[in-house]
């Protein structure tokens, strides 16, 4: 991806940063304007927290171009708590230990980097949320 | 509006042509569906394609691909939606002439998926996904299959060893099909044991790297006979759209584009789902073919696996599906899929399906699914002079 | 609180503190018996027990990053868009040209209104932007400046640094003092031109003067700042709850704290290094956020911190009653030390790029 085309998403790849309908109260990510529910104009920002659950997750063993650094890793699809669904990779995790409903918590980490001279891409991927001690 | 009818059917083998070009695999298939009816003309041309640019280094392939066949001057242009492409292209040639714009209309699907590495095709085909929310993410294509089988499995309680039977199913219509990639037979135990791609999807779940071009001729229903020999009725063409992105999806274990697709077919042909004698789904991998089933009204929701387990996809079943091996045998060279699938369906219509035949087929219906179910186009044939 | 020219410690006009902490460790832990095993015959000579290794998603922007949120989260009254400053120190930052600190002040939505280079100073370039963070908010340019020091610290495999160049750091948010949890009562540092320890621009590993990195250089810079910043604010060991030294190994810090006149006991818990390893510009940082995580109302913390070429900066901290409320809104150091998954030297070796060589 282009370094004007990743730069572009770094708001929502940083910060979760989509929008809220100002007409049906909907929690839109990513954002696209016009409100998935009621098609009212939707453009006011809004932050997710980054906690959610896991809806359905997979193991990649063999990855796509620019990714294959990275294998074995699990992506999943993570259901916000705010209502949105998203797509990203899980991290801190092990395969086997993953399972659909658990808690995980938004970090940023290195999606990608274009070889050793391209700028390198950060995003969100999801994590089962620290243990705080008492 | 008119009736339109197909006068002319043409396929490439699929497989890996090392020594044929794009342009040649279109061409081979155009030739072949001219000379299947006494074609007088060509008014206009539409090439079905998804990755002409990013494997071939050529886009444009209307063009070229008229210039090519002969047809210099012809109105042509590419139509692309993924791996929907294909049926997306019969559906525009449809509209011509249902429309009164054009009277002989060739369509053709092609792809040429094997000359780049695996990587890069794998690559590529992440293009049907959401480039900036999914395949940014590190996701290929089989994986956003994956994350749906999964949840499948989850929600309704199925083991992955009981997809075999949809790979089982193709193979064996496969090794009958002389057009189709495979022909080695595949076991329920061989399912269980094949490699992971990304879990639960293994290799033998999932539809191949191949090349292949598929082509069908459209004509008014009014002259179709004087023209071949066996023409068949276009009796529905509708298509639904849905997000790109799974995450996006109303419920992403529902296919409402291809509901809405189904749906809209069903109303333009005056069927039901219990009216129809095969089905060409897309079952790029057997978690569509399930989702697939229950899209188009012949399962309840959750029970396309059950329609599998049950033994009812075969050639003599209550639904048969992947009749000449489907997506997962016969091959999938994307953009040309949702052509191979109506050339399938003609062929049954026809009764020249050989040890594959259907009994008594009158009325197919044949899905085309771009991406994981954001553009899904349905076409019903009917035997004509019934 | 004035300072006359020439003296040497270095106190704003306006009182400054920290007003938010935050640790982060990595998970992964390579023993010190997998390296002894590869390249010592595994004859049970390691120094430390294990160190922290970064995953493969990982770097010094992601680790400061989460180490800046959980500074955020224990400074909950705070905007982002007030942070004036955003300085990362460390020796292993993703870029060579375009700073770290221009991507955690994004992510953490200090941007656009923010001063965002990147320090070097081997293991003191966090502690020198936290001195600065001082002097930008003291002189009253800036409500809030973050300072912080990180590091995914690389050592030529076989060498002995190998046992001991961990990943991790901590990030500080400074502010007034009304606004802290602990008030910084002064600093001073000590500076030569001491090369111990150093990195050419186009090599992958450090070189360092073997022996000479002791007296000369680690000793002489840390026992001379500490030793400057007490007499300038006349107190002694004995003056202080604890004390955190700067870590390469197990032995220098409790040394230098023993020169000085402090405890083992005041020493304990911010002792990271047998279980993390040397975290290079996170090292006095993060056994500062460990300490902090332990502290009391009252309490005085004594850091120094060394970083190679050479020098040594000097801290005197009190804790102030906000500090029991804020200590729990964010992890503590002691959580992200026990969260460990123990791998291999093969693992290590794929996880730290030394195949790419």
């Amino acid at each position: 991806m282009s370094v004007a085309r990743n730069w572009r998403l770094r708001a929502q790849r940083y910060r979760l940063v989509g929008e809220t309908c100002d007409t049906c109260g909907v929690k839109i990510f990513p954002p696209r304007d016009i409100c998935p529910e009621c098609e009212a104009p939707a453009k006011t920002p809004f932050a997710f927290n980054g906690r959610g659950e896991v809806y359905s997750y997979s193991t990649v063993f063999h990855a796509p171009e620019g990714f294959e650094e990275f294998a074995p890793y699990t992506v999943a699809l993570v259901k916000l708590d705010e209502g949105p669904m998203l797509t990203a990779q899980l991290t801190d995790v092990d395969a086997d230990d993953v399972q659909i409903g658990m808690p995980v918590e938004m970090v940023t980490r290195r999606i990608h980097s274009s070889g050793d001279d391209g700028t390198i891409i950060y995003g969100y991927k999801f994590r089962k949320p620290l243990q705080e001690s008492a | 509006m008119r009736d339109v009818a197909i006068i002319g059917v043409g396929q490439t083998e699929v497989g890996e042509h090392w020594e044929t070009s794009i342009r040649h695999l279109a061409l081979g298939a155009l030739q072949a569906a001219l000379r299947d009816a006494a074609v007088p003309r060509v008014d206009s041309l539409y090439v079905g394609n998804m990755l002409s640019g990013e494997l071939s280094g050529q886009e444009h392939l209307g063009a070229l691909v008229a210039d090519f066949a002969g047809l210099r001057g012809t109105e042509a242009v590419k139509i692309e939606a993924a791996c929907g492409s294909g049926a997306a292209a019969l559906r525009v040639g449809y509209i011509a002439v249902a429309g009164g714009l054009a009277d002989i209309v060739a369509v053709v699907g092609v792809e040429k998926m094997t000359d780049l590495s695996g990587a890069d095709t794998t690559a590529a085909l992440a293009l049907a996904a959401d480039g900036e929310y999914e395949a940014s993410q590190g996701l290929s294509f089989v994986a956003v299959n994956a994350l749906l089988m999964r949840r499948y499995m989850y929600e309704y309680g199925y083991d992955r060893e009981d997809f075999a039977p949809f790979a089982v199913n193709a193979h064996r219509n496969a090794t009958n099909n002389p057009a189709a990639m495979f022909h080695f037979p595949v076991t329920a135990e061989g399912f269980a044991r094949s490699k992971m791609i990304c879990d639960p999807i293994s290799l033998l779940d999932s539809s191949p790297i191949c090349d292949g071009a598929a082509a069908v001729i459209l004509a008014p229903a009014n002259v179709a006979g004087a023209l071949s020999a066996a023409p068949i009725r276009v009796a529905a063409s509708a298509v639904g759209t849905d997000t790109l992105a799974l995450h996006d999806r109303r419920d992403p274990l529902v296919l409402d584009g291809a509901a809405l697709s189904a749906q809209r077919a069903y109303a333009q042909a005056g069927v039901t789902p219990q009216d129809i004698d095969l089905f060409e789904l897309h079952d790029a991998f057997s978690i569509m073919a399930a989702l697939s089933l229950e899209a188009a009204g012949f399962a309840e929701k959750g029970r396309g696996v059950r329609v599998a387990l049950d033994d009812e996809i075969g050639t003599h079943g209550r639904v048969p599906i992947a009749t000449m091996g489907g997506l997962k045998a016969r091959g999938h060279p994307v953009g040309a899929s949702g052509v191979y699938q109506v050339v399938e369906v003609v062929q049954q219509l026809r009764g020249t399906a050989g040890a594959n035949q259907v009994p008594d087929a009158h009325l197919g219906m044949a899905q085309n699914i771009g991406g994981s179910g954001a553009t899904v186009t349905t076409h019903i044939l009917e035997c004509m002079g019934s | 609180m004035g300072n006359d020219k020439g003296m040497t410690l270095l106190q704003p006009d306006r009182e400054v503190g920290v007003v938010g902490y935050g640790a982060y460790i990595p998970r992964y832990r390579l023993p010190g018996t997998e390296v002894d095993a590869v390249w010592a015959g595994g004859q049970g000579n390691a120094p430390i027990k294990e160190k922290s290794v970064p995953g493969l998603d990982e770097d010094v922007v992601t680790m400061s990053i989460e180490a800046a949120r959980n500074t955020l989260a224990r400074a909950p009254h705070v905007h982002a868009e007030d942070i004036r400053a955003v300085w990362v120190g460390s020796e292993s930052h993703p870029y060579a040209v375009k700073p770290t600190s221009t991507i955690v002040a994004e992510a953490i939505g200090a941007t656009p209104h923010s001063q965002a280079a990147d320090w070097e100073f081997a293991c003191k370039a966090g502690t020198e932007a936290f001195q600065a963070s001082m002097g930008f908010v003291g002189s009253g340019m800036a409500r809030y400046a973050l300072a912080i020091g990180m590091d995914t610290a690389q050592a030529r495999p076989g060498d002995a640094l190998e046992y001991t160049a961990g990943a991790g750091g901590a990030a500080y948010l400074i502010g007034a003092a009304a606004e802290a949890l602990a008030v910084v009562e002064g600093s001073v540092s000590y500076v030569t031109d001491t090369p111990d320890f150093w990195r050419r621009a186009y090599q992958h590993y450090p070189s360092h003067g073997g022996r000479f990195t002791g007296e000369p250089a680690y000793f002489h810079h840390v026992e001379s700042a500490t030793g400057a910043l007490m007499e300038a604010l006349g107190t002694t060991a004995s003056d202080y709850t604890y004390a955190v030294f700067h870590q390469p190994n197990a032995k220098f810090p409790l040394a230098v704290g023993k020169r000085l006149g402090f405890s083992r006991e005041q020493l304990e818990p911010g002792l990271l290094v047998n279980e993390i390893g040397n975290t290079y510009a996170g090292s006095s940082l993060v056994g500062l956020s460990a300490i902090f995580d332990a502290a009391a109302p009252g309490d005085r913390v004594l850091m120094a911190s060394y970083g190679s070429g050479a020098g040594s900066d000097a801290f005197s901290f009190r804790m102030t009653e906000a500090m029991t409320e804020r200590q729990r809104l964010a992890p503590r150091t002691w959580d992200y030390v026990a969260r460990r998954v123990v791998i291999n030297y093969a693992t290590y070796v794929r996880f730290t790029g030394k195949l790419d060589q």
